[in-house]
């Protein structure tokens, strides 16, 4: 609002500066740094389960150990690690890629990271409680039930509902975003790709994370509250956890993979040099895609024993997905075809994505074959099937996204060397550990038993996995090493493109200001800095004249919102611990004080503060 | 950006949907409405699949009384009706009557709140208590879960007035609120209707 005074902005500490921002580019930032965090985390337990396995009657660990490490390492990858990444890159481009100055609701956006960080906290506390949750990331009951499972899954419970709304309201923030703050002239038929899989992936989010959210309550209502939901001598039903978790299940994996297609739907075309092969069938692909992932669940339960119409109608459904995905294959080859390919490390990972997705895709129609799928589940076969969708597909698409995008994040590129190296290693290990895992599969090993016996024909294959999975480790330090040796040593970017790219994020100066544009810019086609660089005069037309720039203020009330929620989730848990040093009530009360009571302080009303436009025209020349 | 309109003439014929931020919140709140809505689904499919379940204790033709939760239907209609006498009023820039119908809202919800109250009590000291039977949690989940979104919607008016009460007059900032906040109370109304359908109706008309 016009009235709104405050000009200057105040000297802020770092630290409180970085706990109170609502800047779309800083929360990627912290986005980025704690799905990293996360994604170490969750490799390294990675890393146990394969020692584990390395050999027949290994006594590394117990099997309680490493039930609750493959399930603490599913659902942190899923939920804690690949979920931010993605985040984190949607939140630093997608304003950028529709010429938006900020998000739709800035505050929600700082919101959505700290309730999702707390959560991730909760559950990741578990350890030090009586264990981590022990009962697979898909918490089947009864297995998930106080009678069989510790306090490890009341965490699993809370922890993900709290971190599962705080995704839920950013992916609310991001179709109100994309639909509301488009720049003039860029059409829904415009947006780049990654915009269009954001979009897509966000509306899935809303529609599959309120189930998730339900079952969750069911769950926690059941093993804290004794509810009885589940126990079919109660009345229950211990199908019904199962149908909702894969309601939200399987749109969930197209939720993370998506953006990954988004990702590499931006990488290919920048690098073969040529504009997106198909674009409007890749638009269409991404819907219906979508579209479809909802009625397919039951291909989750084929063995359940729900009968033979039911899985056979499900089966068609999944069957019918891979249209879809054949079409974005193509389209990405028939980009490349004929360009002028440059084959750097953002361009290895997202050319490599296509065969190792194709491999995953074909395993995945094989699975969807109800009567042979009662031999491949439960076993190694599925792993290795999820991994090459999941690693081959997402952790790719997102390496290729962090090596093309790093260079407007941070003012540099990453070291060109040490990248080549880390991709050839990721690569290699990433098939030694897991192609076998097929073959592991079908000559009959159990996945989620936590040793085997020597002499079956395992023995060798799983040596070769879990040496395979120490490759991707080694792979994954040198992308550390990576970081922090181009902080150091990389040339300084001051161009705005350094990769002579198509979309509207190369066209703002770097670093970026604060304010993105300093006038928004006026689209005029599909790929528009492309277009301006060939039929213009190789800048952005600019589409209102210069003025003062209105900017929200940032605030602490989010981080303090994650917090109470964070300290309600706790008392939750307390109520069935043996010895809470507090009362519970209290805690609960607490926690639920500081939320509401922040939200209440929110109510009050905030314009924000102007950047006057002289200030502006400082800012541009001085990265101009 | 869109946010300077010129309101010495008057606010314009949508005061919620004029600036950006309005329309904006306009859009998140129909998005999160969408959200919720499959989160009931999921409740009400719990109820529906479990709603058999009784193992022996009270069952729904024992308990259910549809004098009450018709009385608790129209309190709660009445309530959206006010709501929207509100927002028309905010439309006519008559921030008094918005002021006055919210509160008669507000009122209303409480009214409901009670009943509710009153019904679940009534039904424990019949023997349905929440860990009874399959029946019994998903009832009390479904119907529970409704009322505290009528509690947060109340939390949330009551903020709203108080913050506003003494505004003089409605602006291009607090009419998205207000706006979103009724809104927000619809869907808890549509929800109840369900609700009164699904598990009161079926159940009393032996489906
Ligand atoms: C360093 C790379 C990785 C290695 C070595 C690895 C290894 C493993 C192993 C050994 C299992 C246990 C299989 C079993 O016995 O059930 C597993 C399960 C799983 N992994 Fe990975 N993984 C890696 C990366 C990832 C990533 C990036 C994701 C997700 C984005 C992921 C998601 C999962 C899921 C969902 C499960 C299933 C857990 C369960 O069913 O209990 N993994 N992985
Ligand atoms: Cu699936």
């Amino acid at each position: 609002m016009a009235t709104a005074t405050m000009t200057a902005k105040k000297e802020k500490s770092v630290l409180w500066d970085w706990l109170t921002t609502v800047d779309h580019k800083k929360l990627a930032i912290l986005y980025l740094v704690a799905g990293t965090l996360f994604f170490v985390k969750a490799g390294v337990m990675a890393l146990f389960i394969r020692i584990q396995l390395m050999i027949p009657e290994n006594d590394f660990m117990t099997g309680q150990v490493f039930n609750e490490l493959i399930t603490m390492h599913g659902t942190i990858m899923l939920f804690l690690a690949v979920t931010p990444l993605i985040f984190g890159f949607m939140n630093f481009a997608i304003p950028l890629q529709i010429g938006a100055r900020d998000v739709a609701f800035p505050f929600i956006n700082a919101l959505g990271f700290w309730i999702f960080f707390f959560g991730g906290l909760l559950l990741s506390v578990s350890w030090f409680f009586g264990g981590a949750p022990d009962a697979g990331w898909t918490a089947y009951v009864p297995l998930s039930t106080r009678e069989f499972a510790g306090s490890g899954m009341d965490f699993y419970a809370l922890g993900l509902q709290v971190s599962g709304f705080g995704t839920l309201i950013s992916a609310i923030n991001f179709i109100v975003t994309i639909i509301n703050m488009r720049a003039p002239g860029m059409t829904m038929m415009r947006m780049p790709l990654f915009c269009w899989t954001g979009l897509v992936t966000s509306i899935l989010i809303v529609f599959a994370f309120t189930p998730l959210a339900a079952g969750l309550a069911l769950l926690m209502l059941d093993r804290i509250f004794s509810g009885q939901f589940f126990l079919p001598d109660m009345g229950g039903n211990a199908i019904l956890w199962a149908h909702i978790f894969w309601i939200f299940g399987h749109p969930e994996v197209y939720i993370l993979v998506l953006p990954a297609f988004g990702i590499i739907s931006e990488v290919v075309p920048a690098f073969s040099h040529k504009r997106l092969f198909g674009y409007t069938a890749m638009v269409f692909a991404t819907i219906v895609i979508a579209f479809l992932s909802f009625m397919v669940w039951v291909h989750h339960m084929f063995t359940i024993g729900i009968g033979p119409i039911t899985n056979s109608v499900f089966a068609l459904a999944t069957m019918t997905i891979a249209v879809p995905t054949g079409i974005k294959i193509f389209n990405w080859l028939f980009t490349m075809w004929g360009g002028k390919l440059v084959f750097n490390t953002a361009m290895l990972c997202a050319a490599s994505f296509v065969p190792t997705f194709v491999l995953g895709g074909i395993t995945g129609v094989m699975l969807s074959m109800a009567p042979v799928d009662y031999l491949y589940h439960d076993t190694y076969f599925v792993v290795a099937h999820f991994h090459y969708i999941i690693v081959g597909g997402i952790v790719f698409g997102l390496l290729a996204g962090l090596y093309y995008w790093y260079p407007k994040m941070f003012g540099h590129k990453l070291n060109e060397t040490l990248g080549k190296i880390m991709f050839w290693s990721l690569y290699i290990g990433f098939h030694l550990t897991f192609f076998i895992q097929h073959i592991l599969g079908l000559i009959g090993m159990q996945r989620r038993v936590y040793t085997y016996l020597g002499g079956q024909g395992f023995d060798m294959m799983n040596l070769v996995s879990s040496i395979g999975s120490f490759v991707m480790g080694a792979a994954i330090v040198v992308l550390v090493i990576n970081i922090v040796y181009s902080a150091y040593t990389s040339e300084r970017i001051t161009v705005r493109d350094p990769w002579d790219a198509r979309t509207l994020e190369w066209s703002t100066p770097t670093p970026i200001p604060e304010y993105n544009f300093a006038q928004t810019p006026q689209v005029r086609s599909l790929d528009p800095w492309f277009y301006e660089k060939v039929h213009g005069d190789g800048t952005m037309k600019p589409a209102e004249p210069m003025g003062d720039i209105h900017m929200p203020n940032g605030s602490i009330l989010p981080f303090m919102i994650g917090l109470g929620l964070f300290i309600w989730g706790f008392g939750m848990i307390m109520l069935n611990m043996d010895n809470p040093i507090i009362p519970p009530a209290i805690v609960i009360g607490v926690g639920f004080v500081i939320t509401f009571g922040m939200m209440v302080l929110h109510s009050k009303e905030d314009h924000g503060y102007h950047i006057p436009v002289d200030e502006v025209k400082k800012i541009e020349k001085g990265v101009g | 950006m869109a946010d300077h309109i010129d309101v010495a003439q008057g606010l314009p014929a949508n005061p919620e949907k004029a600036t950006l931020e309005g329309k904006n919140k306009f859009l998140g709140m129909w998005v999160f409405l969408g959200g919720e809505t499959v989160m009931f689904a999921t409740f009400f499919g719990t109820f529906l699949g479990l709603r058999k379940g009784t193992v022996g204790g009270p069952t729904a033709e024992d308990l259910f009384s549809l004098p009450l939760v018709f009385i608790m239907t129209m309190i709660l209609l009445t309530s959206s009706l006010t709501s929207v006498l509100g927002i028309l009023a905010m439309k006519r820039n008559n921030f008094k009557t918005l002021r006055t119908c919210m509160l008669l809202t507000v009122l209303l919800g409480f009214g409901f709140v009670g009943f509710e109250v009153y019904e679940f009590y009534h039904y424990y000291h019949e023997g349905l208590g929440y860990t009874t039977s399959a029946f019994a949690s998903s009832f009390y989940t479904l119907v529970g879960l409704h009322g505290c979104h009528v509690l947060f919607g109340l939390g949330w008016i009551i903020t709203l007035l108080a913050r506003y009460w003494n505004a003089g007059g409605v602006t291009l900032a607090n009419a998205p609120k207000f706006y979103s906040a009724s809104l927000y109370w619809h869907f808890i109304d549509v929800v109840w209707v369900f609700i009164f359908t699904v598990v009161y109706l079926l159940s009393v008309g032996g489906a």
